[in-house]
């Protein structure tokens, strides 16, 4: 398989990200409006400028005109994107190449969710008619079913597993609480995380993303434009899309503790990028907490630690934010929130304002002393049967 | 000879106790048990359960011509009820299937019906009533199934008679919750000359007297006119069949049904059973079982006999879980989106999976549920043989509460289950303590209503674990 990427190609120059939360006086035009103007000044320019857009939304509109229409676009390409929880992702990687093809010379990528006017506190989506046998499990209780498989194959119990998980809950409520745009922007202690009421198998309240509304965009242009625009663009290294064959649900070979489709866009990635040991070449990573057990099987699927050993790596504060590779500074889904069309253009909105050492509070050290890569990685789905998406940004030009 | 050639019961998993009734409203209620179907089960479900029991005894080679299907509690009227056990039992499009509703004297008409040549009748039955009457303590819930034929007869019919009378003693209009009754003397009043001339009429055309009668099963609604009837037949007091009131209740349609099953699970070769319905008239059959019926006994797992599913079945059931679960107890909802109802075309292009659940399987035995037509393996397409995976059993590898998802009776336990020789598949458990889930754990399919949506039953298959020794 030829999976060439645009190493370097095209470059991140302006991105605007509202607050993510329970936004019940903002409809998805005015969040669109908002994240849209926000990265649209950010690098400078005017809508005009604009020569084409992706925007990316689950279930908030239809059509490039959910976009057009709010901001009054001018007879210009919109394009609607949706692809599960990595809508963003994939709104931004689309834009990407249409930039790299030389069809156009200034695009933007946006996201959008409004989750919080459907009258239910957990996800809600709509499928196609059928005939009543897919299983009805939800979001929680699909991705809880890591936590005995991945406890039963390497030997943790039940207890020891609850505290990793809690661990990561606490580790990104704890970022989220410097991060004035998070749904959440507060500490949580290990207790009250432990001890919130069940959800699904072992996961309580504290251990799912913030159901949230929220909007990002981004700015792209050629990476030889970039410096046109801003001092501090971000490159694109690598991006990388997988959807597998759904097998998990219906192959016994698979053990729930691992990701397929994350492996093969890790691999995929790296190798566009010319990452060898990511542990260590990367600053930081935002990664698809959705749940907590997600992100514990996304450290090893992602390279972050060996085989069942990423629970240990949790523990010792392998990717706190003081740690040697941290993992969702911003706070990720678990307390930045996750509006789903939002969600990657808002782990790239991470990436950008920690590269840029623009991050406050909450500023990765390594980043001042030299590391200038980050990594973003977004999912969706369910364990066994998911769409993944990997990219991986950069400050420096390769040689 | 055309006779019984299979059977099967069905008595479901939960039992309320009738001093849980007592204790509640302070009133009703009474002593024993009573067998209750769960929010997942309705007449066509566990009818598809005795069913199934009932052609598994039959073995392959039996196949009926037409399909018979008896209850006072239809899932659906103008749509046959019938037709989604054909579907569940994956019966060719040549086999009638057949609904008889409304009474409990419907059950006769099954009888007669698929009595005559190689065919099934099935009779299941929800009984209840209004919170703290008799209806409800003394209601059960169960099916039974019965397989005619005339190769490999375990019991042939030797003779019956019938006796009919208008009267007012039981009836309920459609969409009522609970029938009314007369006062009870004047029906055992009305049914005593009937009982008394279709007994006669039938051991006289048998040419046997009450004292040949070996097995004696008296069934009816009526419950002080069913006593009354076990007199005045003047059969033995030991040939009188328990009618199971302590640990079933009275299931209705399916009552003489399942005392027959329990009949037949223990019958010696050559013995006289004779059934007295009473409902709305007097029917009387007489049966005689033969030398197969040891055998067929020692196939039978103990564990599918009446008596081996009375024993299985759990008892710590709420009243108030009870109440919800029969309508009579209306409670918040989940605060979940309904699901969507099923669709019908999709539902007609994939009977097979949703009533069959059948898979497919490629060249390489991979097995494919819901079934595929492209090989993961090879990219062939339609190169796959179906295969029928309800009677299979399966291994849970990993297993999750649900306590988020929609469900009449939270919380949802949902497992992913590897098939013995192939074949994966995420479903619901049913018939669990979500407590005692493991990996490893056993299991089998129950075919299940998982909901109704805009009047539209979704029927599908469940896993529960494997009932011991089946």
């Amino acid at each position: 398989m030829a999976s060439h990427g645009i190493r370097d190609k095209v470059a991140i120059i302006g991105m605007g990200c509202t607050n993510f939360g329970e936004h019940w006086d903002k409809s998805a035009d005015d969040m669109l409006i908002e994240s849209s103007d926000a990265a649209l000044t950010n690098a400078g320019i005017k809508l005009d400028d604009v020569d084409a857009f992706w925007l990316g939304t689950m279930g908030s509109g239809l059509s490039g005109l959910t976009l057009s229409r709010p901001l009054k676009i001018q007879h210009k390409p919109v394009t609607h994107v949706e692809n599960y929880c990595a809508t963003g992702s994939e709104a931004f990687r689309n834009a990407c190449y249409a930039v790299a093809s030389g069809a156009y010379d200034i695009v933007m990528a946006i996201g959008v969710e409004k989750l919080k006017d459907s009258g239910y506190s957990g996800l809600v989506v709509s499928a196609p008619a059928d005939d009543g046998t897919k299983a009805t499990v939800t979001a929680p209780a699909s991705f809880s079913l890591l936590a005995p498989a991945y406890a039963n194959k390497y030997g943790v119990d039940d207890a020891e597993l609850k505290d990793v998980l809690t661990r990561i809950a606490w580790k990104n409520h704890r970022n989220g609480a410097l991060n004035p745009r998070a749904q959440f922007k507060k500490e949580v202690p290990m207790e009250t995380i432990a001890c919130s009421p069940l959800v699904a198998g072992p996961l309580g309240i504290f251990d799912c993303s913030g159901v949230s509304d929220g909007s990002a965009a981004a700015i792209i242009v050629r990476a030889e434009d970039a410096h046109k625009y801003t001092d501090k663009p971000l490159y694109v290294k690598a991006l990388s899309f997988v959807a597998g064959p759904a097998a998990g649900p219906i192959d016994p070979a698979y053990d729930y503790t691992t990701f397929d489709e994350v492996v093969h866009s890790a691999d995929d990635a790296y190798q566009q990028a010319g990452i060898t040991d990511p542990r260590a070449e990367l600053a930081m990573a935002e990664v698809h907490d959705c749940f907590t057990p997600t992100e514990l099987v996304l450290m090893e699927d992602l390279g972050f630690a060996e085989r069942g050993t990423a629970w240990k790596e949790v523990l010792s504060g392998t990717y706190d934010l003081d740690g040697e590779l941290p993992v969702n500074p911003d706070g990720g889904l678990k307390s930045f929130g996750h509006p789903i069309g939002a969600s990657g253009l808002r782990m790239l909105f991470e990436c950008w304002t920690q590269l840029r050492g623009e991050a406050g509070a909450r500023q990765i050290k390594s980043i001042g002393a030299g590391k200038t890569k980050a990594l973003t990685h977004n999912l969706g789905g369910a364990p066994g049967a998911c769409v993944s998406f990997v990219s991986v940004v950069g400050t420096e030009l390769d040689k | 000879m055309t006779g019984i050639v299979a059977y099967g019961s069905y008595v479901p998993y939960w039992r309320l106790q009738r001093g849980v009734i007592t204790k509640s409203l302070g009133a009703g209620g009474g002593k024993g048990e009573r067998a209750v179907a769960s929010f997942d089960e309705d007449t066509t479900s566990m009818g598809v359960e005795a069913a199934r029991i009932a052609m598994r005894n039959a073995g392959p080679n039996w196949m009926p011509h037409s399909l018979w299907f008896a209850t006072t509690d239809p899932a659906y009227l103008d749509k046959t009820n019938a037709n989604t056990i054909h579907a569940a039992l994956s019966l060719a499009p040549s086999v009638s299937a057949l609904d008889t509703v409304g009474s409990v004297r419907s059950g006769v008409a099954a009888m007669m019906g698929a009595g005559s040549g190689t065919a099934m009748a099935v009779l299941s039955d929800i009984r209840t009533g209004l919170p703290g009457g008799a209806d409800e303590s003394a209601g059960g819930d169960a099916a039974a199934a019965f397989c005619f034929g005339s190769e490999g007869v375990i019991a042939e019919v030797i003779g019956g008679a019938a006796a009919t009378a208008e009267f007012t003693d039981r009836w309920r209009q459609p969409g009522d919750t609970a029938s009314k009754q007369w006062e009870e003397r004047f029906g055992e009043h009305a049914y005593a000359p009937l009982v008394d001339n279709a007994f006669s009429d039938a051991l006289k055309a048998a040419h046997l007297a009450p004292g040949d009668i070996n097995h004696a099963i008296f069934a009816g609604l009526h419950t002080r006119a069913v006593k009354a009837a076990v007199k005045s037949c003047g059969v033995s007091a030991d040939s009188v069949v328990d009618d199971l009131s302590a640990s079933i209740g009275n299931p209705g349609t399916a009552q003489w049904g399942v005392m027959l099953a329990d009949v037949l699970d223990r019958a010696q070769p050559g013995q006289i059973i004779a059934v007295v319905l009473l409902a709305d008239g007097v029917n009387v059959w007489l049966l005689r079982t033969t030398d197969a019926i040891t055998k067929y006994q020692s196939r039978q797992s103990a564990a599918l006999t009446v008596r081996g599913q009375i024993s299985a079945g759990r008892n710590d059931l709420t009243y108030t879980q009870f109440l919800t679960w029969r309508g009579f107890l209306h409670r918040e909802p989940p605060r979940r989106p309904e699901p969507d109802r099923p669709a019908g075309p999709p539902s007609l292009r994939s009977q097979a999976w949703k009533y069959g659940l059948y898979g497919s399987r490629d060249e390489s035995g991979f097995v494919y549920l819901p079934p595929a037509r492209v090989s993961m393996k090879s990219g062939s397409i339609d190169q796959m043989e179906m295969v029928r995976m309800a009677d299979v059993q399966a291994t849970i590898a990993t297993y999750t509460v649900d306590r988020l998802a929609y469900s009449m009776s939270p919380p949802v336990v949902a497992a992913v289950i590897d098939f013995d020789g192939g074949g994966r598949f995420q479903c619901e458990l049913t018939d669990v303590d979500p407590a005692a889930v493991k990996i490893g754990d056993r299991v089998e399919m129950t075919f299940r209503r998982l909901y109704t949506v805009d009047g539209i039953h979704n029927y599908f298959w469940k896993a529960r674990p494997v009932k011991a020794g089946a």
